[in-house]
């Protein structure tokens, strides 16, 4: 099953963004302004203008994820709408990275900008972690690696319905550390769940330190092919390349997919880059400012 | 109650395409029925607990009715945080079935004895708990309550043959259901236990005592008018349960009593220590903790003594 940008660009509302539509800007051969980088880059800035509007942390591990992100909703998901019982599902299990959620449901118009500028504030659906009563979220999160059973539940669903729609999941390599995440990793395996397909953000860190220091992840490709996946490592921010990965797989029969995604926390501010502090703090104006100029575009 | 249960179940599923089987690798000699009659719809989770509460939390979402069966440990304490973020959260109608509530599986040890599940259960709001006293109830109880909107807990008994004399399967979501009349005394019981209250009952009968039975088998929603109106009938109000006596039924009780500033005086009969590590049958610990006939007469003339 492979979906094209253009099936799902008619669902998308920039303008209620007050941005450009991606394919209102000219392509100039610069890879800063291929559509792919352009959806990374605007939900960068959300993530960035939400996080200094809110006051909160969680920016690096949002950053991690912003073209996996990116490559998803920019092309990869098939949801002609979020109600649509048939769409494909996605599961955030590494619910901290939300803002880099809600930065691309804000882009496909399903949530607008008063909804957006709630985040993190008192009464609001938007908080640290996706809640599944906002529109858009398909399954709540915040406890990490409960996604992966959430996720694996999904598929075996789409395939007793006979439906041809995905299941992907978004993980932390630090929820690795968690044995339920193996559990449903010897299920999927078992009984062939080709339509599921795990993104593993694989940026080395977790919340006190590196995750070589705390528990070590080596030889993470041969053991998830000795637990009967279909293993990619890949670039975790070449949107295109994430994409292209994704639409070559085999979503209708064999071993289920993961997507060994190796990723920068941070990735795109360079003082946030590898800095395990970026997990919980905020930034200040100066930071803010250096942040925004540094991703490119407005604030 | 678990050939009951596997033998309602598989006539649900016959009706209803939604319904699915999960189990964590228990239930021989017991699911089979489900698992010959529906074979696409059973599954085999392996002893993986919450992998299997999460993937029925994402089986529900799809539009289908899972159950997941254990023995009761396995099925509530393990998943735990998965029942709460899954399919209480959600709001999904997932299904809990945790075999095997209170002693049932004595001489297996402390492991496999289930005394806190009605407690962390009943903590949930929006999770309906249901702990039927015999056979015939929980079949009432699962055809009445399967199809809910929400989760639902279900703590059965193994026991397929005795009942609760005049219960005869009642069961209604947030009611109690009397089974005894009298003026004397007031047992509430909960679980496979209530038919050694309604033994003592009987018992009490032929010294002179006349009790009232109540059989709460609805937790959550918790039959609040029912037992308001019956603790104020009674100076001396006993709760019979196979569950620590903090967070059960006796706690149940308890806030029902002091929310309608009732004066009943209240003695919850459970387990109210640890496992000291011996082993033995259901009716060994049964006796162990005065919840056997004779413990709970025992109990009942002692209390009323001290009361008159």
């Amino acid at each position: 099953m492979q979906e094209t940008r253009e099936t799902i660009a008619p669902s998308r509302d920039w303008s209620a963004l007050s941005r450009p539509r991606i394919s209102a800007v000219p392509r100039l051969g610069s890879p800063l302004l291929d559509a792919d980088r352009l959806y990374a880059q605007r939900i960068r800035q959300i993530v960035l203008e939400q996080s200094k509007r809110a006051h909160v942390g969680h920016i690096g591990s949002a950053l991690s994820i912003a073209d996996i992100m990116a490559a998803l909703y920019g092309g990869v998901l098939h949801i002609p709408s979020p109600e649509h019982p048939d769409r494909d599902r996605l599961v955030l299990s590494k619910g901290h990275a939300a803002l880099a959620l809600y930065a691309a449901l804000a882009l496909e118009g399903w949530i607008n900008e008063e909804q957006l500028n709630t985040y993190c504030a008192d009464d609001s659906l938007l908080g640290v972690h996706p809640e599944h009563a906002l529109r858009g979220v398909d399954f709540s999160t915040g406890s990490l690696a409960q996604g992966l059973s959430l996720a694996t539940g999904a598929a075996l669903a789409a395939r007793l319905q006979g439906s041809a729609r995905r299941t992907f999941a978004v993980a932390s390599d630090a929820e690795l550390n968690e044995g339920s995440f193996w559990e449903a990793a010897m299920f999927a395996a078992h009984h062939h769940l080709a339509n599921l397909i795990v993104i593993v953000d694989v940026n080395g860190q977790q919340a006190l330190g590196y995750t070589a220091e705390v528990m070590g992840l080596s030889q993470l490709p041969e053991r998830w092919r000795a637990f009967g996946w279909d293993v990619h490592e890949v670039d975790g921010h070449d949107v295109a390349g994430l994409a292209a990965t994704i639409a070559g797989l085999d979503t209708a029969a064999g071993q289920p997919h993961i997507l060994l995604a190796r990723t920068t926390f941070g990735k795109g501010v360079s003082y946030m880059e590898n800095q395990i502090k970026w997990h919980y703090w905020p930034m200040s104006d100066a930071e803010y400012a250096q942040a925004v100029a540094e991703v490119g575009g407005r604030s | 109650m678990r050939a009951a249960f596997a033998q309602t179940l598989t006539e649900l599923a016959g009706q209803d395409p939604r319904v699915l089987l999960l189990t964590g690798d228990l239930g021989y000699m017991a699911l089979e029925p489900f698992s010959d009659a529906h074979p696409n719809r059973f599954f085999n989770a392996g002893v993986a607990e919450q992998n299997m509460v999460g993937m029925a939390t994402g089986l529900a979402e799809a539009g289908f009715v899972p159950f997941v069966y254990s023995i009761v440990n396995f099925a509530t304490l393990r998943p735990y945080e998965f029942i709460r973020n899954g399919p209480v959260l959600h709001q999904l109608p997932v299904r809990i079935v945790g075999m095997g509530g209170g002693f049932e599986y004595g001489s297996a040890g402390p492991s496999h004895h289930g005394l806190e599940d009605i407690g962390v259960m009943r903590l949930q709001p929006g999770l309906t708990v249901i702990a039927p006293a015999d056979h015939q109830q929980a079949r009432t109880a699962i055809a009445e309550t399967w199809d809910l909107p929400g989760p639902v807990y279900y703590r059965l008994g193994k026991d397929d043959k005795t009942t609760v004399p005049g219960l005869e399967g009642r069961f209604a979501l947030g009611r109690a259901q009397a089974v005894r009349e009298g003026d004397d005394l007031l047992i509430i019981a909960m679980g496979s236990v209530a038919g050694e209250a309604a033994a003592a009952a009987e018992l009490l009968a032929e010294q002179g005592i006349a009790s009232t039975v109540l059989i709460v088998a609805s937790l959550n929603p918790a039959p609040v008018a029912d037992l308001a109106v019956a603790v104020a009938r009674f100076p001396l109000t006993l709760t019979v349960e196979a569950h620590y006596t903090t967070g059960g039924l006796g706690s149940l009780v308890a806030e029902v009593i002091a929310e309608t500033a009732t004066g009943t005086r209240l003695v919850r009969c459970g387990v109210a220590a640890p496992s000291d590590g011996r082993s033995g049958s259901q009716e060994y610990f049964h006796r162990r903790h005065g919840l056997s006939r004779d413990g709970l007469v025992e109990t009942a003339r002692r209390e009323l003594r001290q009361h008159a």
